[in-house]
């Protein structure tokens, strides 16, 4: 199973990392996208899935601590307030003590002169009592009657007289009502000779709850204080009543604020911030829950799930995107390689060919001459000579083979003709034939319009070597503008001429509307044009460079309302730009 | 009409110089390059009918040498194969070029133009 899998992933691995270019088959895009795809989605994907979860987890810390700092803060501050206010308490009553002789604290009246400006001065205090070394409370101050009552039994006077001075946490005493007391034992270094006397005072634990609510917790946060075996010495919202024990575990001794997590009680999530009281019998303890601890943070992770999960969608649609149009490109560019390529064999193909064409034209018409001349000399023998005998039949016969012949040098001028066609098209030719060629064109309208075209055509104007096409459109444009000028019935006459022996000419005259000196020293220039709205004013600029490029000239003459006349001089030889 | 045939294919040239002297022209054949300069040295025609490829000495040697030495006389290229030869021939000083095999009557009209062209430009020149 295992090996399978190694095999498969290896096979995987090795068909991403050699991506097949040269492959025959059409699948071969497939492959491609789809190992571009995962490539680019694992490059993609895996660093932000990393730094999603490593963000995951800072985060979390972060927001928790953000949570937990301030609340450990605050139970920190709390805590002193209540050391605080339970040490001001105590400094109190044990100042009293040292001040003031048994005698004085044994006599009811001054105990009450004492209580009434302490209740004045410090909060929270109930009662004030003093002890006699019997345990035996002999005078009292407070709301209760109390005087003359034994404390021998109780543990909080047991611990007073061991330990010097005693805070005690809350306790349910005769009056049946929370409270602590504290007690110091007068000692013996204090004014008068009296040791083992107890001076006492209740402390009410409503201060307590003020204490608390200073805190001003969130209202789903419960706080309270317990005491170091888990009773509740103040009521607690969610958890008990005073003097009922804390449901859960104590959390593990801390003096420094700490937080433990845990499940309480009704079920739910929470978060415990508390810290024990060093020498006091106490823990301060926050309850939050957790789900409100964590909701800053929920609220956090579900948006950066969000963008996160937004963030994939959009790299999976760009991915995809991109790779298609990538190897659409690489398709299309790779089939128009394959195109030129063939393209590129075809015309060398054919170049040879045309070559070859050529080759087997130029061996044929030497033949081809000879058989042309022999023919032709048995022809003219025959039609010279007066009684040549046979004459009848033999012309025919001549005739016959001259024909054929002729048919041949049709096959062999097309063979060279295509074999040219590749290169230039320079060749041999008789301007007066041009010129009649594109008179063809024109005929019809000049029958239509009744436009006299005359032909002064030089009989003997030599041939000359130039570009048959270009010069068609060269006569053309010129005729066009002729006839354009002419009115219905005007006339337009063409002249051939040998201008010396390098040149010839040909002048193309009008009758028409003729031009001004203005138009004329534009008439050549681009986009210029007198038929406004439909001349593209391209023609004769056209003309005249083709002209210039055969090597030859145009020259104007022109009287407003005179006509026109055009002249064309051409060079008999191309010039040297011109090649096979 | 004076013409010299320049062909190595003897038996072209002969027909033709024997067609054109059925027609009132006075013809002469050479098969080489050498041949055609010797006889035209000897007495230049009017018209020179040159092939253009010819074993050893090539027309257009042929054609830059007449010129040379004999301005005067008229060549007119022959070939088989295309109009390349014809356009390097015009710029040497060729007449024309014409493709085998020939039309008769063309090759005359143009033999005729040429003499008549030569003898044009020689008057307007002065000379």
């Amino acid at each position: 199973m295992l090996s399978w899998l190694r095999q498969k992933l290896t096979a995987f691995v090795g068909s991403l990392r050699e991506l097949p270019d040269y492959a025959e088959s059409p699948e071969r895009y497939k492959i491609l996208r789809r190992n571009m795809i995962i490539l680019m989605l694992v490059v993609t994907l895996l660093p932000l899935f990393l730094m999603g979860l490593i963000n995951h987890y800072l985060y979390r810390q972060t927001m928790h601590d953000e949570i937990v700092q301030p609340l450990k803060i605050l139970v920190n501050k709390t805590r002193h307030s209540f050391e605080v206010f339970l040490a001001e308490r105590l400094s109190a009553v044990s100042f009293i003590a040292s001040s003031h002789t048994c005698e004085e604290l044994a006599d009811t009246n001054n105990l009450n002169r004492i209580f009434t400006v302490m209740k004045k001065e410090f909060s929270g205090v109930v009662d004030l009592g003093f002890l006699n070394p019997s345990g035996l409370q002999v005078s009292y101050d407070g709301p209760y009657n109390l005087r003359g009552k034994d404390y021998t039994e109780q543990d909080w006077y047991r611990e007073t007289r061991v330990r010097g001075s005693y805070i005690s946490d809350v306790f349910l005493g005769y009056r049946k009502l929370p409270h602590i007391v504290m007690a110091v034992e007068r000692s013996a270094t204090g004014t008068g000779t009296c040791s083992g006397c107890v001076l006492r005072a209740t402390i009410d634990t409503n201060r307590f709850k003020e204490l608390l609510a200073a805190m001003r917790v969130d209202p789903a946060s419960d706080v309270f204080l317990l005491n170091k075996s888990g009773v509740f010495q103040t009521p607690s919202k969610y958890y008990g009543e005073v003097l009922e024990t804390f449901p859960m575990p104590l959390p593990p001794l801390s003096y420094e604020p700490n937080v433990a997590e845990l499940r309480d009680s009704r079920g739910q999530e929470v978060m415990l911030t508390y810290a024990y009281f060093e020498s006091l019998p106490f823990i301060l303890m926050v309850v939050k829950p957790r789900s409100q601890v964590m909701q800053a943070w929920y609220t956090l992770k579900t948006e950066a799930f969000f963008v996160f999960a937004i963030g994939v969608v959009i790299i999976f649609v760009v991915i995809f995107k991109l790779v298609d149009k990538l190897v659409k490109r690489l398709e299309e560019s790779d089939l128009r390689r394959e195109m030129a390529y063939r393209e590129m064999q075809e015309s060398s193909k054919l170049a040879s060919i045309g070559r070859l064409a050529a080759g087997v034209a130029h061996e044929v018409n030497n033949p081809l001459a000879i058989i042309n001349e022999k023919a032709g000399l048995i022809k003219d023998l025959a039609e010279f000579t007066p009684d040549f005998p046979q004459k009848d039949r033999l012309l025919p016969l001549t005739g016959a083979i001259l024909q054929s012949v002729d048919r041949c040098r049709t096959i062999t001028q097309r063979l060279l003709g295509f074999a040219r066609r590749m290169d230039v098209s320079i060749q041999m030719l008789s301007l007066n034939e041009v010129i009649e060629e594109v008179l063809g064109f024109l005929e019809k309208e000049a029958l239509h319009r009744n436009i006299d075209v005359q032909l002064n055509l030089a009989k003997d104007l030599p041939r000359i070597a130039s570009d048959r096409g270009q010069l068609q459109q060269v006569f053309l444009n010129i005729l066009n503008n002729a006839f354009d000028a002419v009115r219905d019935g005007g006339k337009v006459a063409i002249t051939s001429f040998e201008v010396d022996v390098d040149t010839v000419g040909v002048s193309i005259q009008d009758d028409g509307q003729g031009m001004t000196q203005e138009t004329m020293a534009h008439l050549f220039e681009p986009f210029f044009t007198t038929k406004k709205g439909y001349g593209t004013g391209l023609g004769l600029s056209i003309t005249y460079g083709i002209v210039k490029k055969l090597g030859g000239d145009i020259k104007v003459k022109s009287q407003l309302g005179a006509g026109a006349t055009f002249t064309v001089f051409l060079p008999k030889k191309a010039l040297p730009l011109a090649r096979e | 009409m004076r013409v010299l045939l320049v062909d190595d294919e003897i038996e072209f040239v002969s027909a033709l110089a024997e067609r054109l002297t059925l027609r009132g022209l006075e013809a002469q054949t050479a098969g080489s390059g050498v041949e055609a300069l010797r006889k035209i040295d000897a007495s230049p025609p009017d018209v020179v009918l040159l092939d253009v490829l010819m074993p050893g000495m090539s027309g257009l040697e042929v054609l830059k040498q007449i010129k040379k030495d004999h301005p005067q006389v008229q060549v007119i290229l022959l070939t088989g194969r295309g109009s390349w030869d014809g356009i390097q021939g015009i710029r040497e000083g060729a007449y024309d070029c014409l493709m085998k095999p020939i039309q008769i009557e063309e090759l005359l009209q143009i033999m005729t133009d040429a003499v008549e062209s030569g003898r044009k430009n020689r008057t307007q020149k002065g000379a």
